[in-house]
């Protein structure tokens, strides 16, 4: 055997690894090789483990990030085939007092389609017109054949539309569930509950105010209002407003003891199930958003003023021979009595010269406070969005505290007069008003406006006005009527009122012997025409005439369903709702 | 395939000496990124306007070409490996700085150089090369026979290389070069306390980086809080993951690729996440692991230092890449542009794996009785 040399560096590297050079000593580069070979190794391992390291943590990150994160909402159903949300009827039902629905919330489908999977648009078009009686074809036609992913074909198909399409068995039509707002009662209540949009967002009236609870809570919400007078007060009214040519009306039922409005009107009004076909005029609700000069109504709060400040007494006595004249004004009376007549028959007879006589010994200061504590100078606080601020005259002159005595020069909503005269009539005590049920046997918080000798010397004049004087048409036999007329001309596109545009209304109370309701009346630019029967008003179109007849018809018919016995006119009874006036007999101008 | 062990011919011994268990690894992650490519990129085509199948044929073609060339490198050896070496290291420097002067910039960096028809990135090809004239050169140092300051020229060449990938700017290949460099000079025998030096080095680079590249500025601080800016990539991968679940959704049935520009490049790992599921990325991960771990177990018996720290360089040239694109997939480093080997879209990518892996090959085979000099 040749003896083996010490290898050279560069002779074999590559030798193999079984074959030991140790027969021989070790040169000095062997070893120098050998001992850098072996510290590389050990640092090749030192490599090796780091790599197996990060290896490790990158399996142990990928089992995180996979199994043990939760995934995004979101993106959990990326992928996976889309769900339809189960249908939700979170809007809560508004319901009358009585617990009829008057507003409540059912599922309905839209049809939509994806025109691009659409293979035979003109064919589906054909048929789809057929199930869908709204849609026309060729519009049907011009949508399934756009070069668009998503059209709308028809919101809120009917459940057997939907049957008949679903059978068509055509790929790229699908439903959405939606939520629809159906107002059962259509435009009965349609001033009060309002309306919502597509959406279920609440754009109006109860839907709108109320918007934030009503869709938090599947619990009805109880309004005051019933259903039944809601009725009965639309009708009577209409009744007027056919008769006579009027533009519209508005009326209000009130609880006065509660300050529950139990039925409110605007007239004409609109189908909140169909919002297509809804113009302003009807959309606008007279009853709380309009604001207007209520003319002699008025004269309840100005003789109030003046009996609660002890300038006049029921029998004081105002000449009213001769008009009053200030600048380029002239205030008379449309029936002109020619003597002294006293208070009592001055609110009787609706007497505008009396009515200024009696604020001219008041300034103007007290009137407009006594008119703030009853809130005519501010809107009226009840629980729609839809409330007109009242426009009044600002500096408060001599001259408006004169017109203002008999209802004109300040505006104010109907509703606000409505909660005002009730405080009158009722003690003297100012209630809010509510369109909210509410509990049995609540109280609510009042206000003394009046002392309580002054509301009783103005229910006296309240019920003078109906047997005596304007209100005679507002009587009801048995039910102790209190009332006040007014017709106030209304002013004109261009300033300056209009000699035959009237707002005619009549307020009333009833029983008078302790006021429970008030009904109030207005009806909108009445046209008088003798020859029309159904006015059987000789042409007359003051509120006496136009409002009076539908308050007396409205009583007569609210007072049995409400369960109010007609109450006998004992004598207690007839003296102490008598005005007693010395040497006086009333005598009574139609106003 | 049966070759008999007496066959003598290129193909039948190049069979008996190969390490035949890294080629069939390679083999798999090369399935896996066939697989990825026709279920990501269809998708990101067809955003981008361009044929659904443009990445696939593409992609599809070069695969073969990177395989090929893998193939044949593996028959070379050592020596051969050196010089090819040598030449390409000295082109490929050529071709960086050819990107500041008739580079295309796309997405504000200059990597890409048009040459004769082809869109190529010579960051991709400095890697494998400077990884071997680097081993040589180290190895130099240690051969008691030759005066070659080989240590004194690997840092020079690194400073280079280093430069020219910073001027790019190119921080990910710099960083890869820089941790090739520096484990072949961790095994070349640093010493110690230098290895601590140029490891402090390395990471106040990487602060310097920081405060000098302002991209590398925002990528970092969107790492730390994601609040400060858009995150929308890592975001969506990470949601990938999430629904990927631990079986997947399928092979095409996911849909991160819809909303990530680089579902078929650098997130390719997130789609196969979403569509493979939790156990298939396990097996990508093991196998990248199985073919850097067995190479270093295969260079751990190797006798020569130049082959050891080769070996070494190309390892670490391919575990790292993996390692830093599964990491920034994961949301564990900040996004990093780094295509996942074998498995990202990309052409110069996958011929310069193709080179490299043939080297590491020809580098792991068992050369005993050949007469093949290193």
């Amino acid at each position: 055997m040749r003896p083996v040399a010490p290898l050279e560096d560069d002779d074999n590297p590559c030798r193999p690894r079984h074959y030991k050079p140790t027969l021989a000593a070790p040169s000095d580069g062997d070893t120098r090789v050998n001992r850098s070979l072996e510290l590389s190794r050990n640092r090749l391992m030192v490599t090796a483990g780091a790599f197996l390291l990060a290896f490790g943590i990158i399996s142990l990150r990928l089992a995180d990030v996979t199994l043990l994160k939760t995934p995004d909402p979101e993106v959990a159903h990326l992928g996976q085939p889309v769900v339809a949300k189960p249908a939700h009827f979170s809007r809560g039902d508004i319901v009358d007092r009585n617990g009829v629905v008057l507003a409540t919330t059912l599922e309905s489908s839209s049809l939509f389609a994806n025109p691009r999977t659409i293979a035979e648009p003109a064919k589906l078009a054909k048929q789809l017109a057929r199930i869908l009686p709204g849609a026309k074809e060729s519009d049907l036609y011009a949508k399934l054949a756009s070069d668009k992913s998503f059209v709308w074909l028809q919101r809120r198909l009917t459940p057997a539309q939907e049957h008949q399409v679903n059978l068509l068995g055509v790929p790229g039509l699908d439903f959405q569930r939606e939520e629809r707002r159906i107002y059962p009662q259509g435009s009965l209540a349609a001033h009060v509950v309002g309306y919502s949009d597509l959406d279920g967002k609440g754009l109006a009236g109860i839907e709108r105010s109320f918007d934030a609870a009503l869709g938090q809570s599947t619990e009805p919400l109880k309004l005051s209002v019933d259903i039944r007078l809601q009725a009965i007060l639309k009708e009577e009214i209409q009744k007027q407003i056919d008769a006579f040519t009027a533009v519209g009306g508005t009326g209000i039922i009130m609880d006065i003891k509660t300050g529950e409005v139990l039925s409110l009107i605007s007239l004409p009004d609109f189908d909140p199930n169909d919002l297509n076909t809804v113009v302003p005029e009807t959309i606008f609700n007279r009853a709380t958003l309009g604001v207007y000069e209520m003319g002699s109504v008025f004269k309840i709060f100005n003789t109030a003023l003046a009996l609660e400040n002890k300038t006049a007494t029921l029998s004081k006595m105002y000449d009213i021979s001769k008009p009053i004249t200030i600048g380029r004004f002239t205030i008379h009376d449309d029936e002109p009595i020619h003597h002294a007549i006293p208070v009592a028959q001055i609110f009787a007879v609706s007497s505008n010269i009396g009515s200024v006589h009696m604020v001219q010994e008041l300034s103007p200061e007290i009137q407009k406070d006594f008119l703030g504590r009853l809130g005519l100078l501010r809107p009226a606080q009840i629980e729609i969005p839809e409330i007109g601020s009242p426009q009044v005259p600002n500096p408060w002159r001599e001259i408006n505290s004169w017109t203002i005595a008999f209802g004109h020069g300040l505006s104010v909503s109907p509703v606000q007069l409505a909660v005002a005269a009730s405080a009158v009539a009722d003690g003297g005590i100012l209630k809010p008003a509510t369109l909210i049920k509410r509990p049995a046997g609540f109280q609510p918080p009042g206000q003394r406006v009046l002392s309580p000798r002054t509301a009783e010397l103005m229910r006296e004049l309240f019920r003078y006005d109906v047997t005596d004087g304007t209100g005679k048409k507002a009587e009801v036999p048995g039910y102790l009527v209190g009332a006040k007329t007014g017709t106030a001309e209304k002013i004109g596109a261009h300033g300056g009122y209009m000699h035959h545009g009237n707002l005619s209304s009549l307020i009333s109370f009833f029983p008078m012997s302790d006021p429970q309701y008030m009904v109030y009346v207005i009806i909108d630019e009445p046209h008088g025409d003798r020859n029309n029967k159904a006015q059987a008003s000789y042409g007359f179109t003051t509120g006496a005439w136009t409002a009076g007849p539908a308050v007396q018809r409205i009583i007569a018919r609210m007072a049995p369903l409400l369960g109010l016995k007609p109450i006998e006119e004992t004598p207690e009874i007839h003296r102490a709702l008598t005005v007693d006036i010395p040497g006086m007999g009333p005598k009574v101008a139609a106003n | 395939m049966s070759i008999a062990r007496t066959d003598q011919s290129v193909i039948g011994r190049w069979w008996w000496t190969v390490d035949r268990w890294t080629v069939l690894a390679i083999g798999v992650l090369c399935g896996f990124g066939g697989l990825l490519i026709l279920a990501a990129s269809p998708a990101v085509a067809e955003r981008i306007g361009a044929d659904s199948f443009y990445f696939v044929r593409h992609q599809m073609l070069i695969m073969p070409l990177a395989l090929g060339i893998m193939f044949f490198i593996s028959l070379q050896s050592p020596r051969t490996i050196r010089r090819v070496a040598m030449l390409g290291l000295a082109l490929t420097v050529v071709l960086l700085c050819m990107t500041f002067v008739m580079g295309t910039e796309i997405k504000g960096a200059r990597r890409w150089v048009s040459l004769g028809g082809l869109s190529i990135q010579p960051s991709e090809f400095v890697k494998p090369f400077f990884a071997i004239v680097c081993a040589w050169l180290f190895a130099q140092q240690k051969n008691p026979h030759v005066r070659i300051p080989g240590n004194a020229i690997a840092i020079g060449l690194y400073v280079l290389t280093v430069g020219l990938l910073l001027k790019q700017p190119d921080l990910g290949q710099a960083v890869v070069v820089s941790t090739i460099w520096f484990t072949q000079f961790y095994l070349a025998g640093l010493p110690i306390i230098l290895v601590f030096g140029l490891g402090l080095a390395g990471a106040g680079g990487l602060v310097g980086a920081y405060f000098l590249l302002p991209h590398v500025t925002s990528r970092i601080d969107r790492f730390l809080d994601p609040q400060a800016g858009d995150t929308y990539q890592v975001t969506r991968s990470m949601e990938a993951f999430a629904n990927g679940g631990l079986w997947g959704r399928g092979p095409g049935e996911g849909t991160v690729k819809e909303y990530l520009p680089d579902a078929h490049a650098d997130f390719v790992f997130a789609v196969a996440g979403e569509e493979l599921g939790l156990i298939i990325c396990l097996v990508i991960v093991a196998v990248f692991a199985f073919i850097v771990l067995r190479g270093f177990a295969r260079l751990f018996h190797e006798n020569n230092l130049y082959v050891v720290l080769g070996g070494t360089g190309l390892l670490v040239q391919f575990g790292l890449q993996a390692v830093i694109n599964m990491s920034s997939t994961l949301r564990m480093i900040p996004t990093k542009g780094m295509t996942l080997p074998f498995l990202s879209y990309g052409g110069s990518s996958l011929i310069a794996l193709g080179l490299g892996m043939g080297m590491l090959l020809a580098f792991t085979r068992r050369r005993y009785g050949t007469g093949e000099l290193v």
